[in-house]
């Protein structure tokens, strides 16, 4: 198994430094801005985000998180089922600019799961979609609007994102799967 | 995360890990009924039928709105009685069911070990909603939901069940899952309705409340069955309540505020005072909230997969 | 007619005390010739017994034959078939039948037509009932039932609950030498009762039947013999070690009072209701490892006359039921032998020549029935067993029409091997 490093320490922080000034430049402001992140690192992230955002505009920004465990559309003929664990968005996201934050964007299921999952929470204004590393091979039309990087992967390959909050470091692998 | 067995006919053997998987994906449910929308799509397209051969209002409405919010098709068919007094034996019940294409069966009958019987005569996964005296485990569990939110860990809480032990369900479901999870459980009940051999499950056997409430943090009040009185259990309700009927006055002997836990429906005043079931002491109405969240878990764990 | 000549077999004869290796020349039924190395001609069937064991026909004193009413469960005829691949030339058929072996003609029946099935191989004796319709009020007509040829009286599964009615019982039958055989339950104590009070009820949640409900009924019953002395007094399948103990007693004081007991009852708990298994739901129950003990103990002191199987055949249909709906009993003639052997003879609770009296001299006399004699000139009513042989019970090779038993895929040790009665033979492989 051989693993290259493709966003060390630094460039993990600037990339999501960038991310948030995207977000605000885009939505001109935090004014309506929610953040919400799939768990589990799309939750840390989506954590980092928000307090960047209010690092940039000074004022409180909202964080809750989502676990899509029921919206999967693979839970039925796995042998192993994942844990359940607690969607917490403890405010109404009805009418909201809400930016929903994974690590990895790859066939775009997790985030069909998680837009189902968001419908019956309520009903923003707008979704925004952040990804940290969109590595393709997209199986539904999605699109993110906010690329930490592209980083083009063949199917055999995979991607890493270590987090210090459960990992120890920030840090982004694109690792070669043995055959 | 699965369970090691595809049926849940009871409490009795079930693994710690399995009790502890289903009781915090109890507690994940919970937030989902706490939505505004409080349905999610897990079971679409699974068909579950709740065959119901012993009235229940509370257990069967309980599962229906579990089995809904999981986005499942259901069916209930509620018969008072055994299905052989209607001519049909309950394993043509079965196999009836089973030509329909039924996914999983949540079963409430008189005699014990229907669900068993039935897990052996179907292909669907099967749920036992209550089997004579034998068990009720999605009570059990919920009661340990409701516990373990009150006291963080189900580990050396005393638990005493209180009344008809004899004929309770209830009871040994309860038995079995509190104590692989670590609590002391005690039974107090007249002697005639504490069956033999009980304390070599494990348990301490009490005929008297008031030696009982000194030791205990949680009593679960059961039901008691006036009919017991025609078959010699006891010699009157108000005999009864007065020597096991829980009350204010008999709680106050604590020296810690005693949590009141009752599987429904109550008789006020007989087992239990109408004023300590409405005390702020009192969880049964966060048992009921907790029946809805557990049961999805448990339907969830074994039908999702 | 029937000309054989068998080989080396191991001859076990109570009535004789011989325990010898001898070989047996049957001609036209009859023994002509027994001793070592017996001359034959060529025309002699020669059949090598050779490791193998010779007894008198062994008899089972309780049987439900089902016949007539429950056609269903069991005939005559397939119960005979069951009963002589057990290794039985001799059933007696229990009167819950319908209608019931109340009067005359009905015992004459079943008498007859067990002449009739099977080539006549087993003799099928029938207990009438004690009192009229098994309703336990007034007393059937016992001496009319005698000479139809019942040989006892019993109203089994269920109790004869009337103290002042047993009483009647035992004073009348005893004109007749008939003994009454109770089915020992006070039945005040078990309604609704599905199996053994104890532990394993209280873990399954099932409604008990006390182990004193079956106890009482035979204190009682004792008092009663007391009372009427020159009567005979037989204790249906004893499940209970207090009842044992009572039996013991009421011995020693020299009462007239038998007993026996089944295999089930000396080989599994009521842990093995654990499953649910309505195979394994039967009255009295399946009780604990303390009675086994006092069963072996009591086998031992010989405080147990016989061993009786209650055969009791129920359909798949029947008993594939919730298990409180089940009804009571399994099937029982085509195991009791390996049950016997592995439990009783691998174990060294019981010598061969002690079980040959359980399953032949003792029932025998308790009936007043003939005894057979292994001897020259005599009839040939013979039992053949291999005592080794190790085999797996499979229901679907039963004889029997029905297949309720809790022993299905188990590993027994001995078997029957074939029968000789009244001019024919059966024989088995093994």
């Amino acid at each position: 198994m051989k693993q290259t490093k493709v966003i060390d320490t630094v460039g993990f922080r600037r990339t999501v430094d960038r991310l948030a000034h995207e977000v605000v430049e885009k939505n001109k402001g935090a004014e309506d801005i929610v953040v919400v992140g799939i768990r589990t690192r799309g939750d840390y992230l989506a954590h980092r985000i928000a307090r960047k955002i209010e690092e940039i505009e000074g004022k409180a920004v909202k964080v809750g998180r989502l676990d899509i465990t029921l919206y999967r559309d693979d839970l039925r003929g796995r042998l192993d089922q994942p844990q359940l664990k607690s969607t917490e968005i403890l405010f109404d996201i009805a009418g909201r600019v809400l930016v929903l934050v994974d690590d990895v964007l790859f066939t775009g299921r997790t985030i069909r799961s998680a837009l189902n999952a968001l419908m019956d929470l309520g009903r923003p204004a707008t979704i925004q979609l952040l990804v940290l590393v969109d590595r393709g091979h997209r199986e539904l039309p999605i699109k993110a609007d906010f690329v930490g990087k592209n980083v083009p992967t063949s199917q055999k390959q995979e991607i890493k994102v270590s987090m210090s909050e459960a990992d120890g470091e920030d840090a982004v692998y694109l690792i070669e799967k043995d055959d | 995360m699965k369970l090691k067995n595809r049926h849940l006919l009871g409490l009795e053997g079930v693994s710690k890990e399995d009790i502890g998987l289903i009781l915090d994906t109890g507690q994940s449910f919970k937030e989902v009924l706490e939505r505004p929308i409080k349905k999610v799509p897990p079971l679409q397209g699974k068909t579950i039928v709740n065959l119901f051969f012993e009235s229940s209002t509370r257990t069967r409405i309980s599962f229906e709105l579990a089995e809904r919010r999981l986005s499942a098709d259901v069916v209930s068919f509620a018969t008072a009685g055994s299905s052989v007094s209607k001519g049909e034996t309950l394993k043509d019940t079965a196999r009836n069911i089973e030509a329909m294409k039924i996914d999983m069966v949540v079963i409430r009958h008189s005699s014990p070990g229907a669900a068993h019987f039935l897990s052996r005569v179907v292909e669907a996964n099967v749920i036992n909603a209550g089997d004579g005296a034998h068990e009720h485990p999605t009570q059990a569990l919920l009661d340990m939901m409701t516990l373990k939110a009150k006291y963080g860990s189900l580990e050396g809480v005393r638990v005493c069940i209180v009344g008809d032990i004899l004929h309770s369900r209830v009871a040994r479901s309860n038995i079995y899952g509190l104590i692989t999870m670590g609590a002391k459980v005690s039974v107090c009940g007249p002697a005639t309705l504490i069956p033999r051999g009980i304390e070599k499950l494990g348990v301490q056997v009490s005929h008297s409340l008031e030696d009982v409430i000194p030791h205990v943090d949680v009593l679960n009040v059961l039901r008691i069955q006036v009919e017991r009185q025609q078959s010699g259990f006891f010699p009157s309700l108000r005999e009864y309540h007065r020597y096991f009927g829980v009350t204010k006055e008999k709680v106050s002997k604590a020296a810690k505020p005693i949590t009141i836990m009752h599987p429904g429906p109550i008789n006020r005043d007989v087992e239990l005072s109408a004023d300590l079931a409405d005390s702020e002491h009192s969880v049964i109405l966060e048992q009921v909230t907790n029946g809805v969240a557990v049961r999805m878990a448990v339907l969830y764990l074994l039908g999702a997969a | 007619m029937l000309n054989m000549i068998l080989k080396s077999g191991r001859l076990i004869d109570p009535l004789s005390g011989k325990d010898e290796t001898v070989d047996i020349l049957i001609r036209n039924g009859r023994i002509e010739k027994m001793g070592k190395s017996v001359k034959h001609d060529s025309t002699f069937e020669a059949i090598n017994l050779t490791g193998k064991i010779v007894t008198p026909g062994l008899i089972d004193m309780h049987v439900h034959l089902r016949e007539p009413g429950f056609e269903h469960k069991e005939t005559i005829e397939t119960g005979c078939l069951a009963a002589a691949h057990g290794g039985f030339t001799a059933v007696c058929c229990m009167p819950n039948t319908n209608p019931t072996i109340d009067d005359e003609s009905v015992a004459r029946y079943v008498h007859e037509k067990g002449k009739q099935v099977c080539e006549g191989i087993v003799d099928v004796y029938p207990i009438a009932s004690a009192t009229k319709g098994r309703k336990g009020v007034e007393l059937s007509p016992m001496a009319e039932l005698a000479k139809a040829g019942a040989v006892g009286f019993s109203d089994d599964g269920s109790p004869i609950m009337s103290a002042e009615i047993m009483r009647r019982a035992l004073e009348y039958s005893s004109m007749y030498g008939v003994p009454v055989i109770q089915h020992a339950e006070d039945v005040t104590m078990t309604q609704g009762g599905s199996m053994n009070e104890g532990l394993q009820a209280t873990r399954l949640g099932m409604p008990g039947i006390p182990p004193v409900a079956e106890e009482l009924m035979v204190a009682r019953d004792i008092i009663l013999l007391r009372y009427a002395p020159e009567a005979k007094y037989h204790v249906a399948h004893v499940s209970a070690r207090g009842t044992l103990e009572w039996i013991r007693n009421a011995k020693r004081e020299g009462l007239s009072i038998t007993c026996e007991v089944t295999p089930h009852h000396f080989t599994l708990t009521d842990e093995a209701v654990s499953g649910f298994d309505t195979n394994t739901k039967m009255n009295p129950p399946l009780r604990t490892k303390n009675d086994i003990m006092a069963i072996k103990e009591a086998f031992k002191d010989g405080t147990i006359d016989v061993i009786a199987t209650d055969h009791a055949p129920h359909t798949i249909d029947e008993k594939e039921v919730e298990f409180l709906q089940a009804p009571f009993g399994i099937v029982g003639l085509e195991t009791a032998i390996g049950l016997s052997v592995t439990e009783l003879i691998e174990t060294k609770v019981l010598s061969w020549m002690q079980l040959v009296e359980k399953f032949c001299t003792n029932p025998r006399r308790i009936l007043s029935l003939p005894q057979i004699k292994v001897e020259e000139g005599e009839p040939a009513n013979l039992t053949f067993l291999d005592p080794t042989v190790e085999w797996k019970v499979d229901i679907h090779s039963f004889h029997s029409k029905s297949k309720n038993s809790p022993f299905d895929g188990r590993i027994l040790r001995g078997r029957a091997l074939g029968v000789v009665n009244k001019g024919r033979r059966l024989f088995f492989p093994s």
